[in-house]
């Protein structure tokens, strides 16, 4: 059905959310654990190692674990309290079916009796639209064991085309640029890099609000006489002590990438035997940039030219160096060619693949790496497999047991299903991990779009804001209540270790995949116990592929502290090994399965490329009717749609409401005081927020924070133009207008602020 | 705390050996020019056990409007410490560890004294509880050889427990100062904060009230090109 089933309002009365604050056996100082248990955050990608303390079946704090090497000890606040997730009144403790005739919208629903009326639903949306009508969105900060189930089971088990993952919103630029570059996708480098390199530049990334600890090895470095570059319309908390801060306009960071690659090349700053012996590609690109003068650069970008000139001198004469990225340039619809700007100026210095020489993108969520390899993707199968490879095929199809012709072909980008879901196309669906409703741009489409599913299925254990829309929750399992592995942002494997069993009905989520194939009476292929008997297969799966997780047991990365892919089974001669983990990519004479000793980058020849990256503005820019920008991100106490941290209590009470972000002449100009309620207008949309007037941004610039739904969405404005290669949307960009309001907005008596 | 007692053979001679519980050479080193404003201190804080649910240290804005800095206010555990001076019930006492404990029941009034001694503003009432309540090191952790919470999680390390060897091999940019002049009155402390090293001449105190009638600059620390980034942009 897909609407929602009564006013929103009664729905967030019934189900939240609400805030859970410390209580109870949890404010006691007498009691002792009965077990504290090694694990990690379940929030960003930087997986820092913490300890939570269970008393009877109950997480009731933390312990930090000073012993895991990435960040020893080290949290920020979203990990201290991310145990109020446990116990927490609105956390889903049976399935739920809508109900308009209940006060709340749904109402509880026996387990096998959902489990029933999903698979029926399933089976009758494919009898008679056909298999590709029904399709999955799942998630990355799933477990990988996970991540590659839900693979298998929309393409053995529903065969559908119709599978991809919320790492759609946000790291298949970087995953297209790399892979273009360098022909594999992941950290180039591990973080103890960091601390060694002379000169550190970080684009499009708010270090210390999304990737908190990284502030500390990026300020270690500078302790050891490094120079830090930071790029960001903004004057984020990194920046702000940064030694160069260039306040790009937004969508403009491949002219500057080009800009400072001219310059590199005017002033001879490059390893030509670098380029002569690991590269292909470099005279193309150099001639592609040349009209970028320093001049041309400045006006492009918004960045003075002495500030550009600067910026490439340290970079151009650096003697180690480390380029780091996030969403600041990979969320445009040249996201790609951003990306592979960055990547150009990296390989023309040489300085990668050895100590202290670096390169990554800083992957946002918990299993954004890992969620990335095993399948989850439309274009993908496991091990980092391409699913319109003949060869990949059939291996594939070998290690499931089925015929290669059965095998799906690639499906759309999750924008493009929700495309589909309003054309007619596709008519049903079953998400996991995933909240398009706040999380997608231009959100009004998608909610319009959601109406129109027949059969909505969502597994989750709160109930999101999409959740409103489905016809049956199934109550799945916090990250705690479940065991497995995640590849963090480094590369690292690590392991996720159970805690506390689900409570009430709520199940692990490989357990209730499988119900629904075995309800369906398909269950081929989707019979595992246990993850472990999962993490098995995908080992045995992405054995000889690009991402090798063969070598890698769970015993191994308990002993290790995690084991950086590839980490393979046996050495080129097939002999088996015990492999320890490549921590350094790309080391001058590392071997890959691709070029078999050719070189150290992962094509037939083990030459990187290079790649031509055109400036284009972004799709909207400003005009008369829209004349200033709007770009978003994200706060520190809040984490992606904010399903998980709008119900902690503490972080909520850290940054309780979105406000718009704005310059004093701006807001001069505008009338507006701080604290003012204001609107933002974009053509698809407007939202009503207070004002915080601060000289952080730039003046022809808005910011607005991301984790909030409905009428307090910034994706309301936001448009989903999308980047040709990777299908990513141009979050950070895009034309509005604001004006004072005239009044409070109507939320504003009807909400309390997580709401 | 822990005493230990050793008595010699002669009885009439005892003689006292104390460990202290907070050993003398960790020490309590903060940064404020570190700070990222995350607030991972005062949640962590909330976790300790001496007072779960409650954060002893307060984080502040300095001016939001001209800057994203941030400062962290923890109890500097003063040699002498004015809270404890002028608490008129005996309140609050100093153990030999150079802790300062926060206020104790029954003794403890609520009369703000100290609130208003404190040269740092550290001590808050709880006026529920009529208790002063203030950081103690999270003396649960710090007297059995943890760290305290707030310098375990802190992501940027602002806040910092170790040794001295430690903190000077990992800053050499910056140095520990625990002596403070607010005009005629010095007070030295166990906690001690990061100054810019100088190379010249070894900062020996820091003047807090020095620079009280000057307009703080927003950006002036270390943006070495331009003074205002975004100085030549136009608004829409």
């Amino acid at each position: 059905m897909a609407t929602q089933p009564t006013d929103p309002l009664k729905i967030i009365e019934g189900y939240g959310p609400h805030l859970a604050f410390t209580s109870g056996d949890r404010l006691s100082t007498a009691i002792v654990p009965d077990r504290l248990v090694k694990t990690h955050c379940c929030f960003c990608g930087q997986q820092c190692g913490i300890q939570l303390k269970v008393k009877d079946n109950e997480v009731i704090g933390f312990e930090p674990w000073e012993e895991f090497p990435f960040n020893r000890g080290m949290l920020c606040p979203k990990g201290v309290k991310r145990y109020l997730q446990g116990s927490h009144p609105d956390r889903l403790l049976t399935a739920l079916k809508r109900d308009p005739s209940s006060p709340t919208g749904f109402s509880a629903m026996g387990y096998n009796e959902a489990i029933a009326r999903v698979a029926s639903e399933i089976d009758r949306i494919q009898k008679q639209h056909g298999n590709d009508a029904f399709s999955v969105l799942t998630g990355a900060s799933l477990t990988s064991e996970k991540t590659y189930l839900m693979g298998k089971f929309a393409r053995v088990c529903l065969k559908t085309k119709y599978i991809d993952y919320n790492g759609r919103l946000c790291m298949v630029s970087a995953a297209a640029a790399n892979k273009k570059a360098f022909g594999v996708d992941r950290a180039a480098n591990p973080w103890s890099d960091v601390p060694k390199a002379k000169v550190i530049w970080i684009s499009g990334a708010n270090v210390a609000e999304c990737a908190p600890i990284t502030t500390d090895y990026v300020w270690q470095a500078r302790e050891n006489g490094a120079k830090i570059i930071v790029v960001d319309p903004r004057i984020t908390p990194i920046a702000r002590t940064c030694d160069l801060f260039l306040p790009i306009k937004p969508g403009r960071d491949i002219a500057l990438f080009n800009g400072v690659l001219q310059l590199m090349i005017e002033n001879d700053w490059l390893d030509h035997s670098f380029i002569e012996k690991h590269t292909v590609g470099f005279d193309a690109l150099a001639q592609s940039v040349r009209e970028w003068t320093p001049a041309k650069t400045a006006d492009v970008t918004g960045i003075p030219e002495r500030s550009i000139r600067q910026a490439a001198q340290w970079w151009g004469t650096a003697s180690t160096s480390f380029l780091m990225h996030a969403r600041g340039i990979e969320h445009h619809s040249h996201g790609v060619r951003n990306c592979m700007g960055a990547i150009n100026i990296v390989l023309a210095s040489g300085r990668i693949g050895r100590e202290g020489c670096g390169y990554a993108t800083i992957t946002g969520q918990a299993n954004g790496q890992g969620g990335r390899e095993h399948g989850q993707k439309a274009d993908q199968l496991p091990g980092g497999r391409d699913i319109e490879n003949p060869a990949h095929r059939e291996q594939i199809a070998k290690i499931w047991n089925i015929n290669e012709p059965d095998l799906p072909h690639a499906g759309v980008d999750a924008y493009e299903v929700i495309r589909k879901i309003d054309q007619g196309e596709i008519k049903g669906l079953l998400s996991i991990c995933f909240n398009p409703k706040v999380s997608l741009p231009d959100n009004h489409f998608v909610t319009k779009a959601l109406e129109k599913l027949d059969f909505y299925v969502a597994i989750d254990f709160f109930l999101n804001d999409t959740a409103h829309h489905a016809d049956i929750v199934l109550p799945g399992s916090l990250q705690e209540e479940d065991e497995g592995v995640v590849a963090q942002f480094e590369g690292r494997v690590i392991k996720i270790n159970k805690a506390v069993d689900c409570p009430g009905d709520a199940r692990e989520d490989w357990k209730i995949i499988q119900d629904i194939a075995a309800k369906l009476g398909r269950t081929h292929g989707m019979q595992f116990q246990s993850p472990g008997e999962i993490f098995d297969e995908l080992r045995a799966a992405t054995k000889g592929a690009v991402v090798d997780y063969s070598g890698i047991t769970y015993e191994k990365i308990e002993k290790q502290f995690g084991v950086f892919w590839p980490c393979p089974s046996e050495d080129p001669d097939g002999k088996p090994i015990n492999h320890t983990g490549t921590p350094r990519m790309f080391e001058p004479a590392s071997w890959n399965p691709v070029a078999k000793g050719a070189g150290p980058f992962y094509f037939p020849d083990g030459k990187a490329r290079f790649n031509v990256a055109p400036y284009e503005p972004p799709t909207e820019d400003i005009d008369a009717e829209y004349p200033l920008m709007l770009t978003t991100g994200r706060v520190v106490s809040q984490f992606l749609s904010g399903t998980q941290t709008r119900r902690i209590g503490p972080l909520v009470e850290q940054y309780p409401e979105p406000r718009i972000e704005m310059h004093p002449r701006l807001a001069a100009k505008l009338g507006i005081a701080d604290g003012d309620w204001a609107t933002a207008e974009s053509r698809r949309g407007t939202c009503t927020l207070r004002a915080q007037v601060v000289t952080t941004i730039r003046p022809d610039t808005i910011f607005i924070p991301y984790h909030w739904a409905g009428r307090k969405s910034a994706n309301q404005l936001t448009i989903s133009a999308q980047d040709p290669i990777s299908k990513i949307p141009e979050y950070k960009v895009c034309a509005v207008r604001v004006t004072k309001a005239a009044a409070a907005p109507d939320y504003a008596s009807e909400l309390e602020p997580q709401q | 705390m822990r005493v230990n007692w050793s008595r010699s053979s002669n009885e009439s001679q005892p003689s006292k050996v104390f460990i202290m519980p907070v050993p003398e050479h960790l020490n309590f080193y903060i940064d404020p020019n570190r700070c990222i404003g995350c607030q991972a201190c005062v949640q962590a804080c909330t976790e300790c056990d001496t007072h779960k649910g409650e954060s002893m240290i307060h984080l502040e804005y300095v001016d939001r409007g001209e800057s994203v800095q941030t400062v962290p206010v923890v109890c500097m555990h003063c040699d002498q410490p004015t809270c404890a001076e002028v608490c008129p019930a005996d309140a609050i006492k100093r153990t030999e560890d150079g802790v300062v404990q926060s206020a104790r029941k029954p003794r403890c009034i609520a009369c703000g004294n100290c609130v208003i001694g404190c040269p740092f503003g550290v001590p808050e009432i709880n006026i529920e509880q009529q208790l002063m309540k203030k950081c103690d090191m999270c003396y649960d952790r710090s007297s059995v050889g943890k760290k305290p919470m707030c310098t375990t999680v802190c992501p940027s390390q602002a806040l910092f427990f170790g040794t001295r060897q430690e903190i000077e091999l990992l800053r050499p940019r910056s140095m520990p100062v625990n002596e403070f002049r607010f005009g005629r009155q010095s007070i030295t402390t166990r906690v001690s904060m990061m100054v810019p090293r100088q190379s010249h001449e070894p900062a020996r105190y820091v003047d807090v009230t020095a620079a009280m009638d000057e307009r703080p600059a927003s950006r002036h620390v270390s943006l070495t090109v331009i003074d205002d980034p975004f100085a030549e942009v136009q608004t829409g």
